[in-house]
């Protein structure tokens, strides 16, 4: 941990003892409902997830998961396989229910309004919360450009000057530099890590406010990995991110704040959740030592 | 200091003594098969083949038995297995080209694309009447049925791996038995519930009609295999974008699929184009020049062919219906290479 970070983090400290993250097991859904109101921050949106559970037909893979995400921050998910993180994140922006068997239970509440009521409409929702896969997954049939401005098409959104957009998408998500001479070529000409790069410019097209990530590095070399990371710095200062990784060092270097889930043969939950430095120098929990240590997992 | 650049080789292809080999086994397989059926019970050209075959196995089988032992004998088996396979599924498709364009070519002339048959008869010369009429109405009632199946056929695939309703098995279920209907059955039903009720006479739609329904279920299945390719990260990125469901599918999955959709065209006219039952039953025979798919008897190339063959006998009509099965193959090709043309231009 450099010193900045260590500053950074106790400044965090403070915000974090005002919203309230408990432990799983003590939080239900009637009683978690918090006093504080992290959705009304300076930054505007942030997102706090109610008792979540989440089934797959009858199996139960994610059980009571209450976790607030301020805005501004970025928040790591770490934890071994299975272990429910990835489908956490996927019901923060609705897309769990795109596996036909997938069932939840819960709140979400984005701006302080839970994204699975009633009448609720679920493409809003999702462009407000983006998300990037874990393979890179640009449209084989657009160009580079196309792909970057694929989010307007698909949302119907209208933006008069789409070649800022189209400069300024690229440019954060540091890709820029790399393909400004060549925005007409297909996007699988790219290496890996561009193309990741790629989609986090796409998801940045529709101006979300909510950033998820599902271990967008995992199928990425050390070199894409620190581009990425850096890119996950810069957005960090306009956006809320949440990041999903299995790589400890990873969740040290970017985030704000870590949450330990783990399954032990049973539904998924949530053992620990606290601001990075605290998880990774003194876990309140002897299991999350013993993953941060790499005792196991 | 230069360093010495050795010269590029290919180590892993086989050498030219090897090709050699190769070359002594095939032709010693081609003299056992000849002294087989000349000394031998074995004759005629299905038992030349037939013994060749069995030549060839042994042969191969042996010689790299003793070279370089039993496993990669029975990898050689196994090349001349389907190398075999790959000879016995030529020799149809070459056999029928060669005839058709041997026999076919006599039957061509420059007013073979300019004139009908409205004042000729099949046993008038070669020179008198042409096929315009035939090729037009085979044209005409082709794309119609196209332009009426493709996007029934693509909705049902879309329906089968997009929606995914409750009803996916039974359908799925019923455009598997519908490829299977019989051509002259279409053409009966378009008879007995259209022609007979409603319009009380032939014309090419009600060709277009009967055809579609042979057309649909080609489109509909190979689209849906198609569309099952489409890697299910590109869905789910076009819905994390805030698009709609359909607007993903118009903006992401069917551009995807353009190549694979394009093949489903393809397969599609190529179960139609040569149907001839249901066009005798729904569109008649018509001799002239009809442009009007609406109304009077609209003719087709597979209905000219038939109709040179058996109301002739003329070595004239003979050399029609050979004209025509060339024109035909060469339309059929033509319209293959043009959609493969276009839809790999764009797609990488």
């Amino acid at each position: 941990m450099t010193e900045m970070n260590n500053q950074n983090d106790n400044e965090k400290d403070e915000q974090m003892t005002t919203s309230q993250i408990k432990p799983a097991s003590l939080a239900s859904v009637a009683s978690s409902r918090p006093t504080s109101q992290p959705g009304t921050s300076l930054l505007g949106t942030g997102l706090e997830a109610r008792g979540v559970h989440a089934w797959f037909g009858k199996k139960h893979v994610l059980s009571d998961i209450t976790l607030d995400f301020a805005a501004g921050t970025v928040t790591a998910l770490i934890g071994p396989s299975g272990c429910g993180k990835s489908t956490f994140i996927r019901t923060l922006n609705r897309m769990h229910e795109f596996i036909p068997t997938a069932a939840m239970a819960g709140e979400v509440l984005l701006d302080g309004k839970d994204i699975y009521a009633p009448g609720t409409d679920v493409t809003k929702i999702r462009l407000r919360v983006g998300m990037v896969f874990q393979k890179p997954n640009p449209f084989p049939s657009m160009t580079i450009g196309e792909n970057v401005l694929s989010g307007l098409k698909l949302a119907q959104l209208k933006k008069s000057n789409t070649d800022d957009l189209l400069e300024a998408c690229l440019t954060r998500a540091g890709l820029w530099n790399e393909v400004k001479d060549r925005l007409d070529e297909h996007g699988g000409a790219l290496s890996g890590g561009q193309q990741q790069r790629l989609c986090i410019a796409r998801s940045l097209a529709v101006e979300p406010q909510v950033l998820l990530m599902d271990e967008p590095c995992s199928a990425l070399d050390p070199g894409s990995t620190f581009r990425i990371e850096e890119t996950i710095a810069e957005l960090s200062k306009t956006m809320t991110i949440v990041i999903v990784t299995h790589n400890m060092q990873q969740a040290a270097r970017v985030s704000d704040y870590t949450a330990f889930f783990l399954s032990d043969g049973g539904p998924g939950e949530m053992i620990e959740a606290a601001p990075t430095s605290k998880i990774f120098s003194s876990p309140q929990d002897k299991r999350t030592e013993d993953y941060v240590t790499g005792r196991f997992g | 200091m230069t360093a010495v650049i050795p010269a590029p080789r290919k180590p892993w292809q086989p050498t030219a003594i090897d090709r050699l080999e190769d070359l002594m086994i095939v032709l010693a397989a081609f003299g056992i098969a000849g002294a087989a059926v000349k000394f031998t019970g074995f004759n005629g050209k299905l038992g030349f083949f037939i013994s060749l075959f069995f030549a060839l196995l042994i042969l191969n089988f042996g010689f790299h038995y003793l070279k370089r032992g039993s496993a990669a004998a029975k990898d050689s088996l196994l090349k001349v297995f389907a190398i075999m396979a790959i000879v016995l599924t030529l020799i149809p498709i070459v056999s029928i080209i060669a005839t058709v364009v041997s026999k076919g070519y006599k039957g061509l002339h420059w007013g073979l694309l300019t004139k009908d048959m409205a004042l000729a008869s099949v046993n008038d010369p070669i020179a008198a009447g042409g096929l315009l009429h035939a090729l037009v109405g085979t044209t005409i009632m082709v794309g119609g049925a196209l332009i009426i199946s493709f996007p029934i056929g693509v909705l049902t695939a879309l329906y089968l791996t997009e929606i995914r309703g409750s009803l996916t098995r039974p359908i799925r279920f019923l455009v598997q038995a519908m490829s299977g209907v019989p051509s002259i059955v279409a053409g009966l039903f378009i008879l007995s519930s259209l022609i007979y009720p409603v319009t009380k006479s032939l014309s090419g739609l009600m060709g277009s009609l009967a055809l579609t329904i042979l057309m649909i279920p080609t489109i509909a299945r190979t689209s849906e295999e198609m569309l099952r390719l489409i890697p299910n990260e590109l869905r789910e990125a076009g819905v994390a974008l805030g698009g709609t469901q359909w607007r993903t599918v118009a903006g992401v999955i069917l551009p995807a699929a353009k190549s694979g959709l394009v093949t489903a065209i393809i397969l599609g006219i190529a179960r139609i184009i040569g149907e001839t039952a249901p066009l005798l039953l729904v569109s008649g025979g018509g001799d002239s020049l009809n442009l009007n798919p609406t109304q009077g008897a609209m003719g087709s190339l597979p209905y000219y062919i038939w109709k040179s063959f058996l109301t002739g006998g003329t070595p004239e009509a003979f050399a029609r219906a050979w004209g025509g099965m060339l024109v035909l193959l060469s339309f059929i090709f033509i319209l293959f290479g043009l959609a493969r043309y276009l839809s790999g231009r764009k797609v990488r």
